[in-house]
């Protein structure tokens, strides 16, 4: 069973081929025998059970929906009522959830069932899943490799059939570099189109979640579950939300798609760039014609992302003090020295970097030469993708420069790691959507095509992923020993 | 551009987040590194440019002033470190 997509396993549902809880107990068997993978912090097994029997209620009464019935995983940066919501963090260790994140409350409401919470990098901050307090996640198709971050426990249960779908959440890439480097499906929809409430902030300027799945098809049905105004979100988007299923088998013939010059250049791996190049000869034969242009503020975009989503993360970290929730050091002896030692001894190295960095930028004397300088960079960049995306319908490129690199590799470098970020982070700066999806190997390892669009256009990419998903099956394929 | 450890010091006590005396070294290089990353947007001018703090470029809503959020006060201070007849608590702070 665990080897079908989504829409396959809602089929089944719906005729009675199996049963919801039937489906659940796969799923937490699965979880139980890979668990050396590392992909969930926490396996809500009984909760689990009930709302599978939930949903057979449902799956029986004719109220079922496509979800109804469906083993997904949250990742743990989504608040799930009385449950832990950890967040990667030993600040968080020991928080028990008080409400439901929005999404979390639209999944429920579809009637999907919960597995467990998903493992990712501190606070959303990392690439390679290493800087969670709850250890590296393995990469399924190599267990020697990371997963990508920060959504990896995410991509890595997708992969290995330990969910049917996941949420992720993308700050810089960390819906779709996960997704590129096991193989999956991902989208990070346009900045406000996914309700924030309840998704624990790092940036929350650039921060948007998303759906991880098996295909664009999959992908569809999720995000129409996940999107949508909401009111306990100031920055949510009040626009209808269209029906992300019906555009999909739209023909790709007169496709424009651009390819900027900047996303083939040095530091692209060269096996890497022939798998793209394949593939973009398939969209080719789809129909789509191909058109080089050139964005050429996007070599800033590394040196403004990292101002502004650590300015953004001192000011959101500045809530853990150890007073009302989260960890709390050991006999302090004064309010200073409360604040001061549950903040260092509850975050992580990376999150200390990053939190020293957005008060090193924001502080008297550099904010003009730091902040203000990237917001008006991140400006530059933003003109960049509307006018590349008032030419061509779809910009494509890659989404990583290499396949996973090995665990503990870019550990001591933490510049090297952010470098790994270029072809994903100027998508957060300007708000588009993007997606990645399976486009080939290189010695056995994923490597993931992006599609980057105009804002609310995730019908379109949807359209475009899943047309060349119907001429391709590398988002078929199951890592060893996970078949 | 290089940071010294003093200024490190500095930085971590305005964001009041402690950090062992043998960790300074190394945020002193990764600060300093990352600030070098940074000086390359110096490479572009920016005098004219708007700056954007936001995708959207959109104002803040506005809702009706009524009661919107349910009171659940039992629940937070459930999951607080330190609680005592409804109150936080925390080291003494007027002597």
């Amino acid at each position: 069973m665990h080897t079908k997509t989504l829409t396959e396993l809602s089929l089944g549902l719906r005729s009675g081929a199996f049963s919801s809880v039937e489906l659940t107990q796969t799923f937490l068997q699965r979880i139980s025998q890979h668990q050396d993978l590392n992909a969930y912090i926490t396996v809500t097994e009984e909760l689990a059970l009930q709302q599978a029997l939930a949903a057979d209620v449902r799956l029986a009464n004719g109220t079922a929906d496509c979800l109804t019935g469906i083993p997904i995983a949250q990742k743990d940066i989504f608040c799930t009522l009385d449950v832990k919501t950890t967040c990667g963090s030993k600040m968080l260790d020991n928080f028990i959830a008080p409400y439901n994140a929005t999404v979390v409350e639209k999944l429920n409401q579809s009637g999907a069932v919960m597995l467990g919470k998903l493992n990712m990098d501190e606070f959303a901050m990392g690439s390679s899943n290493e800087t969670s307090y709850y250890g590296a996640v393995k990469n399924p198709w190599n267990i020697t490799t990371v997963p990508g971050g920060s959504s990896g426990g995410s991509a890595a249960a997708v992969a290995a059939r330990l969910a049917v779908c996941a949420t992720g959440t993308d700050t810089g890439g960390s819906i779709r570099q996960p997704a590129a480097l096991c193989g999956i499906t991902g989208l990070k929809p346009t900045y406000g189109r996914v309700s924030r409430y309840g998704m624990i902030a790092y940036a929350s300027s650039l921060d948007q979640g998303g759906p991880m799945t098996r295909s664009a098809e999959d992908a569809a049905i999720v995000l129409q579950t996940m999107a949508g105004f909401d009111a306990k979100d100031s920055t949510s988007v009040d626009l209808p939300v269209p029906n992300y299923s019906a555009e999909l088998n739209n023909s790709l013939a007169g496709l424009k798609i651009g390819l900027p010059k900047e996303f083939f250049s040095d530091g692209l791996n060269s096996d890497v760039a022939a798998v793209l190049a394949t593939a973009i000869d398939e969209y080719r034969k789809l129909g789509a014609e191909i058109i080089d242009i050139s964005m050429p503020n996007l070599k800033l975009a590394i040196p403004a992302y990292y101002v502004i989503a650590p300015a953004e993360c001192s000011a959101n970290l500045s809530r853990f003090d150890g007073v009302r929730y989260g960890y709390r050091c050991e006999n302090p002896k004064d309010l200073t020295d409360l604040y001061t030692r549950s903040r260092g001894e509850g975050f992580g190295k990376e999150v200390k970097r990053r939190i020293l960095m957005g008060t090193y930028a924001l502080s008297t004397g550099y904010y003009d030469a730091y902040y203000l300088k990237a917001q008006k960079i991140r400006r530059l960049i933003s003109d960049d993708f509307k006018n590349a995306l008032a030419k061509v319908d779809v910009i494509m490129g890659p989404v990583t420069p290499t396949t996973a690199f090995g665990i503990g590799e870019k550990m001591d470098d933490p510049i090297e790691m952010y470098l790994s970020d270029i072809y994903t982070i100027a998508i957060n700066l300007a708000g588009v959507p993007a997606m990645s999806i399976p486009a080939g190997f290189v010695a056995g390892m994923p490597v993931g095509l992006q599609l980057i669009g105009s804002y609310f256009a995730e019908d379109r990419l949807l359209n475009i992923a899943h047309q060349y998903q119907q001429v391709t099956d590398w988002h078929q394929q199951t890592p060893n020993g996970f078949e | 551009m290089s940071l010294t450890a003093d200024e490190v010091n500095k930085i971590a006590h305005l964001a009041r987040l402690g950090i062992d005396k043998q960790d300074i070294t190394s945020y002193t290089k990764d600060l300093s590194g990352m600030l070098d990353l940074m000086t390359r947007m110096s490479e572009l001018n920016t005098d004219d440019v708007e700056p954007m703090a936001h995708p959207m470029d959109q104002s803040q809503r506005l809702r009706a002033d009524v009661v919107a959020e349910p009171n659940n006060r039992e629940k937070f201070q459930a999951i607080a470190p330190q609680v005592e007849a409804g109150l936080y608590l925390v080291p003494k702070v007027i002597e």
